[in-house]
């Protein structure tokens, strides 16, 4: 009698320590579960091959920016205009494209190093200039959406029809394009932040700020690379969206949408905003739990309201759970 | 006659109105362990910035071996051998032990971190060294305060500085941890090839592993002497003249 009780409590901590070790393990188990429970209440419609594509399709934009979002706070910094960058981003192709007559592969590649420009000056203005990220690209969201909505009249605009076909298909059109990219770019920056001299530093300077100076570690550069990171893949997403619906719209990333579904899904996926830490798989997992939710009660048939609540219930308990773990990993007890 | 490891000559250094160092002259010879000691605010933490490169003089004139250099920045200094262990350690939590020992001059393959090498090196020469932590792959946050700045002795003793600045190594630490730190300076001064700057408040620890020592009052050095020629109460008497002078001003 005695002797199952121990056992259970071994086994309950040796998982325990595999959450706290392996944490990305924990919001796997929750992405799950919830297929589970919504594979069974939606009569098996929810793992159907068109369902998952949806799943996909909304996954990956929203991970796609969390991965920036996820070295920005790892780095002890946040970036507000990421998504507005997103929606800029397309608009910038239509107008080299329709206005002035660029090809459409240089179009492309001007349109991504101004949202890397865009990235810098985020950067400068952190870093140089010393203002608080929440605040600068604060203000640097209402900057951009004011370039994007007076430039496009808040209109819609036609994919340019030189990129349609074989570019339109590879940049997001095709099935399963926007959930490859997807999978590239967390691989990459998993890779980035777990194994190299970047990640490593990324890491030092959102966790010791004065100490990494201290280290001869160039802080700024490391910073306003992470910030160029974060607009470049928010340029990404903007891209495979709008070609993967076919309409170039200012509403995308216009309003804050896609910048808060990134920004929860670092944090449900496991990334601190004290900095020093986070996750990119974990980033990818959070989105992936989002978009389960929203398709979820869209098929069961709940109204969209209930949705925010769950998602503000959902931020608290993985900030409340990271805390917890947090302090488990450091000091071994609660 | 050798010229000394580091001279320092008439150094000055001003933030705004305040004037943190006035008129600083000091060597420090090979092989040597000189103990710098002062009051709050008598500028030693400025004189350690300037030494490691990480604030520049207004005035004055910085010699390594003999040769005039002015040190653009942290990186600079460390390329001529002078590293420095921060009173806030420098160390990063988040990163396991192996990582804060090879911080800002990680071992690469291609692009990747070399974590294999870096780990094996890691334990290797702390084990070297005397210091005992159970796996170098732990993060730095569950060390003990004595552990963390062994690592960061150990840190800048691995690579390869000539001089070593260290400020207020034993600050926060307990007397047997403290003593910890005392042998691996003691350990170092052996080897003779490492000259080493102790910043210190403690003055029967400076006097227990230094060989000389100065005193920094206002922005300026007003005593040098070995230490074989100097007692505990001595220096405390020095230091409580000039706050008895403070008060009557």
């Amino acid at each position: 009698m005695t002797a199952l009780p121990a056992t259970a409590f071994t086994a309950a901590r040796r998982t325990g320590t595999f959450l706290v070790r392996w944490r990305e393990a924990s919001v796997l188990v929750v992405a799950l579960a919830m297929a589970v429970y919504f594979q069974t209440s939606t009569d098996g419609v929810f793992l159907t091959h068109d369902n998952l594509r949806n799943i996909a399709q909304a996954t990956a934009p929203a991970a796609i920016v969390a991965v920036g979002i996820v070295m920005l706070l790892v780095n002890g910094e946040i970036d507000l205009s990421v998504g507005v960058v997103a929606a800029l981003t397309p608009f910038l192709v239509h107008y080299a494209v329709d206005l002035y007559g660029v090809p459409v592969l240089p179009a492309l590649v001007l349109a991504v190093a101004i949202a890397a420009f865009i990235g810098w000056c985020n950067g400068v203005i952190v870093t140089k200039l010393r203002v608080p990220s929440l605040v600068a690209t604060l203000g640097s969201y209402y900057f951009l959406l004011g370039v994007l909505l007076t430039t496009s009249d808040a209109y819609p605009a036609q994919i340019p029809a030189a990129a349609a076909g074989r570019i339109q298909s590879v940049l997001g059109a095709a099935d399963w394009a926007s959930l490859i990219w997807c999978l590239v770019v967390v691989a990459l920056f998993h890779v980035v932040l777990t194994r190299t001299r970047w990640g490593l530093h990324t890491i030092s300077v959102g966790g010791n700020l004065v100490g990494a100076t201290e280290a001869g570690i160039r802080v700024h550069r490391i910073k306003i690379g992470n910030f160029m990171i974060a607009a470049v893949l928010g340029a990404l997403a903007g891209l495979l969206e709008a070609f993967r619906i076919n309409s170039i719209d200012p509403n995308i990333g216009g309003g804050t949408a896609l910048t808060f579904t990134a920004i929860s899904a670092a944090v449900i996926g496991g990334t601190a905003l004290a900095g020093g830490s986070g996750t990119v798989i974990g980033a990818l997992l959070g989105a992936l739990i989002l978009a389960e939710l929203q398709n979820g009660f869209n098929l069961i048939g709940v109204s969209a309201n209930p949705f925010q609540l769950i998602l503000g219930g959902a931020i608290l308990l993985s900030m409340i759970a990271n805390q917890y773990l947090s302090r488990l990993r450091r000091t071994g007890a609660p | 006659m050798s010229s000394p490891a580091l001279q320092v000559e008439h150094v000055a250094k001003r933030f705004g109105a305040l004037t943190a160092l006035r008129d600083v002259t000091l060597h420090l010879d090979r092989g040597e362990v000189l103990g710098l000691i002062g009051d709050n605010g008598a500028g030693k933490s400025t004189l350690i910035k300037i030494l490691c490169g990480y604030h520049r003089p207004d005035a004055g004139q910085l010699s390594v071996d003999g040769t005039p250099v002015v040190l653009r920045s942290v990186d600079h200094a460390r390329s001529l051998g002078i590293d420095t262990v921060y009173q806030g350690l420098a160390l990063v939590n988040e990163l396991s032990v192996y990582h804060n020992m090879f911080l800002n001059r990680e071992l690469r393959i291609g692009p990747l971190l070399d974590n294999r090498t870096m780990r094996r090196r890691a334990r290797e020469h702390l084990a070297d060294m005397g210091v005992t932590i159970g796996d170098v792959g732990v993060e730095v946050a569950k060390l003990s305060g004595g552990q963390r700045q062994a690592i960061a002795v150990a840190r800048a003793v691995y690579s390869d500085a000539r001089i070593i600045l260290l400020d207020e190594p034993l600050a926060a630490m307990g007397a047997k941890e403290g003593t910890q730190i005392l042998d691996l300076i003691r350990a170092l001064k052996r080897r003779g090839d490492v000259s080493i700057i102790i910043i210190a408040h403690n003055y029967a620890q400076v006097l227990d592993v230094c060989d000389r020592v100065n005193l920094l009052q206002h922005g300026t050095v007003t005593f040098d002497r070995p230490t074989a020629e100097v007692t505990v109460e001595e220096l405390t008497d020095l230091v409580v003249a000039e706050y008895r002078r403070g008060r009557k001003e």
